[in-house]
């Protein structure tokens, strides 16, 4: 199913929405035309990183300038940036605001995407993580908001879990 | 060299740059000469300095920032040198202290140990075009003060012994750590107008 262009345009203009004027990300299929929305945007500050635990660091530092920042990362991407959301978010009460693709779930063709897929809303359960399922063109831009909101609120990593529902067509 | 002889020789330059340094050694020796407001101590997530660095460094282009790094750290972040060649901040200085060895972690060797990674070679060959290996303080002090005038992203390898401090503590709880650090960069922001020409680099 191809990428839904209309719904990735309401999710980037979500993100200006609320405020954020800084992306840092690792593009993957699903996130590309919204990337491409924050590179063709000349108020949008975006660091594609080479993987997704360095996002962190890059986030801490946008934090630490005031900048607002939001991350852009698949799940299993957020797999491999645990550490990172542990060692230097948690600890430090650095907030993030994590908008995840969420790969690997209902509806998945793809053999190679569906453990991770499985095991990503325990993990973030388990690292205490707040989480929110996308689903709705019509509702994403306040979830976005929210998630920014209760992020800096929190000074704690939230994860907003972009569905199919949403992505594809 | 022993990296807290480095140290000692650059800290009068870090007074108002942003510095960034991982955990364990070289954290307490930076501490150990005097804490600052603007010294950001990571004491985990090893690799995440640089990462946070450049974080700062392309959100303050009128700051300059200063990355103490090592080679157990970045060993775990190579990824960092080609993200930073990729959008090359003209205001960051990332040194890595090489001492071949995961000192505060046990003092197993890392894999630079027997001189076959060359880290420099590394940072050159992702696309930094100004690195600089250096073994002396001198060496190390000319290439610093060099890389803070330059407007340039560079990389500076410093080989160390495997030494660090016999003590390890700090007054200052790692949240406290990370609020301070913000609220120096506000406020210095909120006056920046006010800041004299020529001030900012």
């Amino acid at each position: 199913m191809p990428v839904s262009y209309e719904n990735s345009k309401t999710i980037y203009r979500g993100i200006r929405d609320a405020g954020v004027r800084s992306i840092s990300a690792l593009p993957e299929t699903w996130l590309g035309l919204l990337l491409q929305r924050a590179e063709d945007d000349p108020e949008m500050s975006l660091i594609q990183v080479a993987k997704e635990e360095e996002a962190v660091g890059v986030a801490a530092g946008a934090y630490f300038a005031g900048v607002p920042h939001v991350l852009l990362m698949q799940n299993h991407g957020f797999l491999a940036a645990i550490n990172g959301i542990v060692s230097l978010a948690q600890l430090y009460s650095v907030p993030l605001c994590m908008l995840i693709a969420l790969r690997g779930h209902w509806g998945e063709p793809y053999p190679w995407h569906t453990r991770g897929g499985i095991v990503t809303e325990e993990v973030l359960r388990a690292l205490s993580i707040p989480l929110s399922y996308a689903r709705d063109p019509v509702s994403v831009g306040r979830q976005i908001a929210e998630a920014w909101t209760f992020s800096q609120s929190s000074l704690s990593p939230v994860a907003l879990l972009l569905t199919r529902d949403l992505m594809e067509d | 060299m022993e990296r807290a002889r480095c140290l000692a020789v650059i800290y009068p330059e870090l007074e108002d740059r942003l510095v960034v340094t991982i955990m364990g050694a070289c954290a307490q020796e930076l501490y150990d000469l005097g804490d600052r407001d603007n010294f950001f101590y990571l004491q985990h997530a090893m690799g995440l300095a640089s990462s946070i660095g450049l974080g700062l460094a392309a959100h303050l282009p009128d700051e300059r920032v200063v990355v103490l790094d090592g080679d157990g750290s970045v060993l775990m972040n190579l990824g960092t040198f080609a993200t930073l060649a990729r959008y090359r901040p003209d205001n960051l200085v990332h040194v890595v202290f090489d001492n071949g060895s995961l000192l505060s972690t046990g003092g197993f060797a890392s894999q630079t140990a027997d001189g076959t990674t060359d880290l420099a070679a590394v940072a050159r060959g992702a696309g930094i075009e100004q690195v600089a290996s250096v073994d002396d303080e001198y060496g190390f002090g000319e290439a610093f003060m060099e890389a803070l005038e330059r407007r340039s992203l560079s990389v500076i390898v410093a080989r160390v012994r495997a030494t660090g401090p016999d003590h390890y503590g700090m007054d200052l709880a790692l949240p406290e750590n990370a609020f301070r650090f913000r609220r120096w960069i506000a406020r210095r922001r909120a006056n920046a107008p006010s800041h004299p020409p020529g001030n900012a680099p």
